[in-house]
């Protein structure tokens, strides 16, 4: 049953990782990537207790609602280069690559599970995507949270110190704020 | 007092302090004098040392502080480490005084300092890597443009620099289990390539060194130079810790080969491109690049001694060019609208010192004798040159490339209209900031020998390398 809820979280994850490269709705994105954390969340707790699994939670949200409050006021759409259609293209082929990784690592993380290394792949491959398509910093800025949220789920087989996590919350925070910084600097120059 | 607490969590406290204090001058001084402060004590007092200043009481500043359960360490070995880089920070924070932006430097140039400073001394080094992203961070926010959106080059920046972070932790993960010895041999082949990948972020090694001429275009010089002269230098002390750590590194003939190749190709891109630049932040920028590359081939020479020696030599000649270089192109572009080499045409009249400045920095780092860079990089050369002709010939092209741009650059700042008349028009703190670094980029290249006692230490702070 436990397993069931774990391929579930992954699946959501594989959409939610997708929809937020092609999402163009500032609102719609962040939406997407505290869903995508909640679904983070129940991946984790399989290595991890409880309290460090809602920490991550916690912090995934606390991002989302800095990038909020950072583009409140602002139109719901925002700018885009390239067109959906190449972008789900492109995401389909990293979807495939992920899949293919999965074989290979299934073979040296065996004890991590399908379920959790189908999750760390595609959220690492579509951030590093996202990162490769943009300079916005608003895009650039959940393409790094995804990346590195899919390696915090990578290593957490591997280790669960408190200080690590601590460190990568703080990163994470860190991010969140540098990005919102940048993405107000933006805003105030198209305002003027 | 322990030394976690003077030298890194002091600099963070006085940084936030920093920050809400009002008047530009007044944070270059106290910046300027509580760094170049934190650097002589480094000096006279070693940690782990018992003192009696001027024998009044006795004074021992403990080199361990507990934090989460893990140890946070700065041994009597580190002390080189400490006076290099407060120093350095005491060079760049006085900097300030002539050309400004002390407030956008000081403040997080301090925290990143600290954090620098944290990430040699946390134990397991591994988490190094967290604490340098959180100096990235810092350097984002002290390099964005108050009235200016974020550029092209900041963001690869904030973008590389993050990414390297992951690779190397998980790399470190894997590894946790084979410390002692090559037990897995998949293992070790797959942290070897998470390592390869994050170091290549983390160093800015060509290909992935795209953002330094593109952040030395758009950003300011000055700020850019204390990022340039910082960053790469603890990455490389982070590797070295890896290379020290694990003997399959070590032991490995294979990997050193692959460095030198990639050393040689980052420093020969960065050195041939800098001839071809037309902006002058650009060649800073490009001039960055070669420095890196030509520090991975010192790392990858067989005489391990020897490379760690060239590598921590390095550190003083950089720094004290790529102050002057900034402070330069700081001074340029006050005269200028940009870098570019056509805005620059003819300034030399208005900035003959900035002009010098800019040109003999830029000559130091090529190696040119007499300057700085001099004495090290003839030992580097040497050293290549033993191995074969052919990487000693690649380090000739990297040097060639960064003298022609130097060249280049003068004749560019030179080509003023017929009958312009000369009017000075730096000022006399610039003058003298300018011509006291060139002196001693001078001083540095005619009397090595002075550095070399902050050399002796280095065998204890890499334990295997120095065997």
């Amino acid at each position: 049953m436990l397993e069931f809820f774990r391929w579930v979280a992954a699946l959501v994850i594989v959409v939610t990782s997708i929809a937020l490269l092609l999402g163009r709705d500032w609102r719609w994105s962040l939406g997407i990537l505290a869903a995508q954390y909640l679904a983070v969340f129940f991946l984790f707790l399989s290595n991890w207790p409880l309290t460090m699994a809602a920490a991550k939670l916690v912090t995934g949200w606390m991002a989302a609602a800095i990038l909020g409050m950072t583009l409140t006021n602002q139109p719901a759409e925002l700018p885009d280069q390239s067109s959906r259609v190449f972008k789900l293209f492109l995401a389909a082929v990293v979807a495939g690559a992920a899949i293919q990784m999965l074989l290979l690592i299934n073979s040296w993380m065996s004890e991590a599970g399908s379920p959790l290394l189908l999750a760390s792949l595609m959220l690492i491959g579509q951030g590093l995507l996202q990162l490769g398509m943009t300079t916005n910093p608003f895009r650039v800025t959940l393409g790094l949270l995804t990346t590195l949220l899919g390696f915090d789920l990578l290593s957490s087989p591997l280790d669960n110190s408190i200080l690590v996590a601590a460190l990568l919350t703080a990163v994470s925070l860190g991010l969140a704020l540098t990005g919102s910084y940048l993405l107000s600097l933006r805003l105030k120059t198209e305002t003027e | 007092m322990s030394a976690p607490l003077i030298w890194i969590a002091l600099p963070i406290g006085l940084a936030i302090f920093l920050f809400l204090l009002p008047g530009e001058r007044l944070v270059a001084w106290f910046g300027g004098f509580f760094a170049a402060g934190l650097a002589v004590l480094a000096l006279f007092a070693p940690t782990d040392t018992a003192l009696r200043p001027f024998g009044l009481f006795s004074l021992r500043i403990d080199s361990s502080l507990s934090l989460l359960g893990r140890q946070i360490s700065l041994p009597p070995s580190t002390q080189i480490v400490l006076v290099l880089v407060y120093a350095i920070g005491a060079f760049w924070f006085f900097g300030t005084l002539a050309i400004g932006n002390a407030r956008r430097l000081i403040p997080a140039g301090l925290a990143t300092l600290a954090l620098l400073t944290a990430s040699l001394a946390i134990r397991p080094f591994l988490y190094a890597a967290l604490l340098i992203q959180g100096a990235v961070l810092l350097a984002v926010l002290m390099l964005a443009e108050p009235n200016r959106p974020a550029g092209r080059g900041l963001m690869r920046f904030l973008i590389y620099q993050t990414l390297a972070m992951p690779f190397i932790l998980l790399a470190g993960f894997l590894l946790s289990g084979v410390e002692a010895g090559p037990r897995d041999l998949a293992v070790i082949l797959q942290a070897a390539i998470l390592l390869a990948l994050g170091f290549s972020f983390l160093l800015s090694i060509f290909p992935l060194s795209t953002w330094l001429p593109m952040l030395a275009e758009e950003a300011n010089p000055y700020l850019v130079g204390f990022i340039l002269s910082t960053f790469p230098t603890f990455a490389l002390l982070f590797a070295l810790n890896f290379v020290d750590r694990y003997s399959w590194i070590r032991e490995s003939t294979e990997f050193f080969q692959v460095l030198q190749t990639v050393g040689l190709l980052t420093a020969v891109s960065g050195g041939v491109w800098a001839a071809f630049q037309r902006h002058a932040g650009r060649v800073f920028g490009y001039a960055a690049v070669t420095e890196i590359g030509l520090a991975l081939v010192a790392v990858s020479l067989p005489e391990k001694m020897i490379g760690l020696q060239i590598i921590f030599f390095l550190l003083v000649p950089r720094a004290l060019a790529y102050g002057v270089w900034a402070l330069s192109l700081s001074v340029l572009q006050q005269g200028a609208p940009s870098l570019r080499y056509n805005d620059l045409r003819g300034l030399a009249r208005h900035y003959p010192l900035a002009t010098l400045g800019l040109f003999l920095s830029i000559l130091s780092l090529s190696g040119v004798p007499l300057f700085a860079s001099f004495p090290v990089r003839q030992a580097l050369w040497e050293q290549l040159a033993r191995h074969g002709f052919l990487p000693a010939l690649w380090m000739g092209l990297a040097s060639l490339g960064l003298w022609i741009a130097a060249l280049r650059s003068l004749a560019v700042l030179n080509l003023a209209a017929e009958n312009t008349p000369w009017a000075l028009q730096e000022t006399m703190q610039q003058r003298a900031l300018i011509l006291l670094g060139l002196l001693s980029l001078l001083a540095v290249g005619i009397f090595p020998q002075w550095i070399t006692p902050l050399l002796t230490n280095l065998s204890g702070m890499f334990e295997q390398i120095g065997r």
